[in-house]
Order: structure tokens, then C-alpha cells, then sequence
């Protein structure tokens, strides 16, 4: 699956979450949740939508390398290879 | 024969907008059953009724603005005579908005709220909306027969959040939480505590309890502070309850109102009914939906008038500690800052340590320091024990 993709995936459930806030406000290495003034309840749903739309779950001890845009697509791209 | 009054939702709270009613005269209503929407300055809010009965008369209309208090229909026993009907209060002209552009759930005959409860619309497609704040009855579906689907749901959700927001709410918002703090700087003799709490152990049993547990069954840290507080109170109960009449008046019940921010300015503390007695789990789930509720303007009238004592949690903003101010007419307030490594010298021994600064901002003319002092021990020692919360 490609990135853009994936970052489509991400568009798709932040917009169900926090409907108002947009990833073109995001740069690649812009920590998400300070980005998008997001809390921990969000930044979980979205991880939980992440996993029913791609069927990848995070572990809570890979949280670091998804704390940004880049991070969580190139996580997501690599497990997703791996699968 | 009981009235069903505008409630009160805040100290501050003088009067609110009827929006829509969601039952009509002769029908039933269960204790605890949403029956009305009112607008306020902290948002739309549904209304709960506190008896069982049927409803025997509206006596106002959606759009109108009335006092706290103010009876807005009647509810009587069970196989008691119907009184004889009065014409219900007008709305003023025009209406005011939002109220107005809201769709008139109640205001539908029987037969159209029928219709409304046959519309085709798939599972995923009604728990969306739910979770989303869509009304499907302003939808057309575009699926087969014209079933509505997720799709059309989602579109919804994004063309409302695309539109403004109604210029003066969050205006009056301000206004209220200024009313609310500003009496509350003024009025309460405010005393503030700070305990340094080590978190490795409440971390390391979480980091263990979700490994095991799906994505969709985490707990997140805050949830462990909030049942902890809880617990906390029931072995220090003067902070739990409210300074009124000009005498301090401790609950049994405890209410932990939990602030959370809306989107684009403002803040709400709605009320985790009996937060002691919910496990860990139920309380994600109920914060979650609370949260979600919070700012999709689908708060009830007893989540925002119970709360019993407020926490406080900006950790996610990378806040180190929190000062609050109380809100009245409660007599305490807890604050949480981030969780962060720190040294911490113990036994002789210095280590790194996750630690959490927990503060109370708390009423002087209800409690003093070492009352306040014993509760932040007592959470302190509750988070050193996370198996048993």
C-alpha cells in the first residue's frame, strides 16, 4: 500500500474524530497531536480506527515512532509489507 | 402531578433556549429519559426527566427563552386524570438562533416519528451519526432504495463541521466561564497544594494490563488518576460537595466532573455519575463517550449540573502543573500535569522515575490545608497500588 494511501486512511478517520481539523496543517515531522491540539482519547481512536481500516495494530511501546505524520505513515507501510 | 422545570446547569446559569422536545402529551416517560434539548451558553444540552409519568401538558414551545425554574410542561402519575390543556408559551418572534435551525424532532406527528423510526439506515451508518452528532432524519441516502449509508453520514459530518459556527456562541461562552471564574476568584478563598507523585508502578501495571488487552480496550493513564481521585475522596470526604448557603455540605455520592476542552475555544466539566464504583474499563468507555458528547452538544442536564469536584488533566499539552480554579459551587478541583521522567531519590537511592505533579486548588472556608493535604496523600497511595483501582 502506498503512503498516500495510508495517508488517506489517516484523512479518513481524523475526520470522523476531530472533524474540524485538517492534515494540511501538518508537516511530516510535526508531532500530531500537538499539531492538531488533539488529546490522548483522540490520538487512541485514531490508532483504533488506523487498525480497523488497515488492520495494523500499534503496540503501546511503538507509540514514539508514530507520534508524527511521517512517522505513523512510514510505520504503517512497513508493517504493512511485513503482513 | 410533577412540573418539569428549565434547569438549572451552572451557578452562573439564568435562563436557556428550548430547543426541541423529543416526547408529546400522552407519552410515557421513564426516570432518567431525555425528553427535551435546551440551548445554554455552554452549549445544547438534553434535558432528563426525574419521574415516571406520562406527560399531560407542554406549557412552552420550542424557541422560547425562559428562566431557570421556569416550568416547561407537566408530568403526571401514572392513570391520574389528564388537567385541561393551556396554551403553551410562544416563542418570541423570531426565534432565536441556533434553536431555530434545528430539525423539530417532537414537533412531528406520530405517524412521521414512525416514519423517522423506519427510515432504512444500515448499523454502521446509525452508530456513525450517534458517534458523530448527525441527525439522520436531515439525511437522504444515496444507498439501494435509499438506505442511508456511512458515506452519507460521514459527508454530513463534514459539511457541518465546514460551516461556521454560529458567530456569538462561543462569545457566550466566554461570557459564562468569565461569570463562573470570576465569581469564583472573588467569592472562594482559594488554597493550593502540590504533591509530586511517582507513577512507576501505576505505568509499568498499565503498560502490562493493555499488552494483553486489544486496541480497543486500552486505558489510558488519565483514567487511572480519575478513579484514583475518586477513591481518594471516599477516604477524605470534605472535598467532595459544595460551599452553599453559606455552609459547607459534603456528598455522599461522588461526581467527578471531568474538563474537557472543545474544539475551538471553552470548556466543559460534565459529571461521571458514581465514578468510585466504575471499573477502569467502564470509566475509558464513559469519558470517551463523554468527551465525544461534550462537543457534539449532546451533554444531559445532570452531567452538567452534578459534578461534585472537577479534575483538571493538561498533561497531553505538555503542562507541568496546574493551578485551577474552582468551580463553584463546588469546594475543590484537582489538576494534572504531564508525566515525565524525573530523578527521584529514595531509600538512599537516586533513579529516574515517570512522575506526575498533582495539585488541589481547594475552598479554605470549607476545608484547610490538612485536609487537603490528607487527599493528596490518599491519591498518592491509591496510585501505588493500580491493581486495586
Amino acid at each position: 500500500m502506498s503512503g498516500e494511501r495510508i495517508r488517506d486512511a489517516i484523512a479518513k478517520v481524523l475526520r470522523r474524530i476531530a472533524p474540524d481539523v485538517s492534515l494540511d496543517d501538518v508537516g511530516p515531522e510535526d508531532n500530531l497531536q500537538e499539531t492538531l491540539e488533539i488529546d490522548s482519547f483522540d490520538y487512541l481512536n485514531l490508532l483504533i480506527g488506523l487498525n480497523e481500516e488497515l488492520g495494523i495494530s500499534v503496540p503501546e511501546s511503538d507509540y514514539a515512532k508514530v507520534a508524527t505524520l511521517g512517522g505513523l505513515t512510514r510505520y504503517f507501510t512497513a508493517r504493512l509489507e511485513e503482513a | 402531578m410533577g412540573e418539569f422545570r428549565m434547569p438549572s446547569l451552572g451557578a452562573n446559569m439564568e435562563a436557556g433556549t428550548l430547543l426541541l422536545w423529543k416526547v408529546a402529551p400522552g407519552d410515557r416517560v421513564t426516570r432518567g429519559q431525555v425528553i427535551a434539548e435546551v440551548a445554554t451558553d455552554k452549549g445544547d444540552i438534553e434535558v432528563e426527566v426525574f419521574e415516571d409519568g406520562v406527560v399531560d401538558r407542554i406549557l412552552v414551545d420550542p424557541g422560547a427563552d425562559v428562566p431557570v425554574g421556569t416550568p416547561l410542561a407537566i408530568i403526571r402519575s401514572e392513570g391520574a386524570p389528564a388537567a385541561k390543556p393551556v396554551e403553551a408559551k410562544k416563542a418570541p418572534s423570531p426565534p432565536p438562533t441556533p434553536a431555530e435551525a434545528r430539525p423539530r424532532e417532537a414537533a412531528a406527528p406520530p405517524a412521521a416519528r414512525e416514519a423517522e423510526r423506519q427510515r432504512r439506515v444500515s448499523p454502521l451508518a446509525r452508530k456513525l451519526a450517534a458517534e458523530m452528532g448527525v441527525d439522520l432524519s436531515t439525511l437522504t441516502g444515496t444507498g439501494p432504495g435509499g438506505a442511508i449509508q456511512k458515506e452519507d453520514v460521514e459527508r454530513a459530518a463534514a459539511e457541518k463541521a465546514a460551516k461556521p459556527a454560529p458567530s456569538d456562541f462561543h462569545a457566550r461562552m466566554r461570557r459564562a466561564i468569565a461569570a463562573s471564574m470570576a465569581r469564583a476568584n472573588r467569592e472562594i478563598p482559594h488554597y493550593y497544594l502540590e504533591a509530586k507523585i511517582d507513577m512507576s508502578r501505576a505505568l509499568a501495571w498499565l503498560e502490562e494490563r493493555n499488552r494483553e488487552a486489544p486496541i480497543q480496550e486500552r486505558i489510558l493513564p488519565v483514567v487511572l488518576l480519575v478513579k484514583a481521585v475518586a477513591r481518594a475522596l471516599k477516604d477524605v470526604p470534605e472535598l467532595n460537595g459544595f460551599w452553599l448557603d453559606d455552609r459547607h455540605q459534603p456528598q455522599e455520592k461522588i461526581h467527578v466532573g471531568f474538563a474537557v476542552s472543545l474544539r475551538g475555544g471553552g470548556l466543559v466539566a460534565p459529571a461521571i455519575h458514581d465514578t468510585d464504583a466504575k471499573s477502569l474499563q467502564e470509566l475509558m468507555v464513559h469519558i470517551g463517550d463523554l468527551i465525544q458528547r461534550a462537543r457534539a452538544g449532546r451533554l444531559r442536564s445532570s452531567e452538567m449540573a452534578d459534578a461534585t469536584i472537577t479534575v483538571t488533566n493538561l498533561g497531553d499539552l505538555g503542562v507541568e502543573t496546574v493551578y485551577g480554579v474552582i468551580n463553584p459551587p463546588q469546594v475543590a478541583l484537582v489538576g494534572f500535569g504531564r508525566i515525565a521522567e524525573r530523578p527521584w531519590a529514595e531509600n538512599g537511592l537516586l533513579g529516574v522515575r515517570p512522575v506526575l505533579t498533582a495539585t488541589l486548588s481547594a475552598d479554605h472556608r470549607a476545608t484547610d490545608g490538612r485536609r487537603g493535604a490528607q487527599l493528596l496523600d490518599a491519591l498518592r497511595r491509591h496510585l501505588q497500588e493500580p491493581e486495586s483501582l
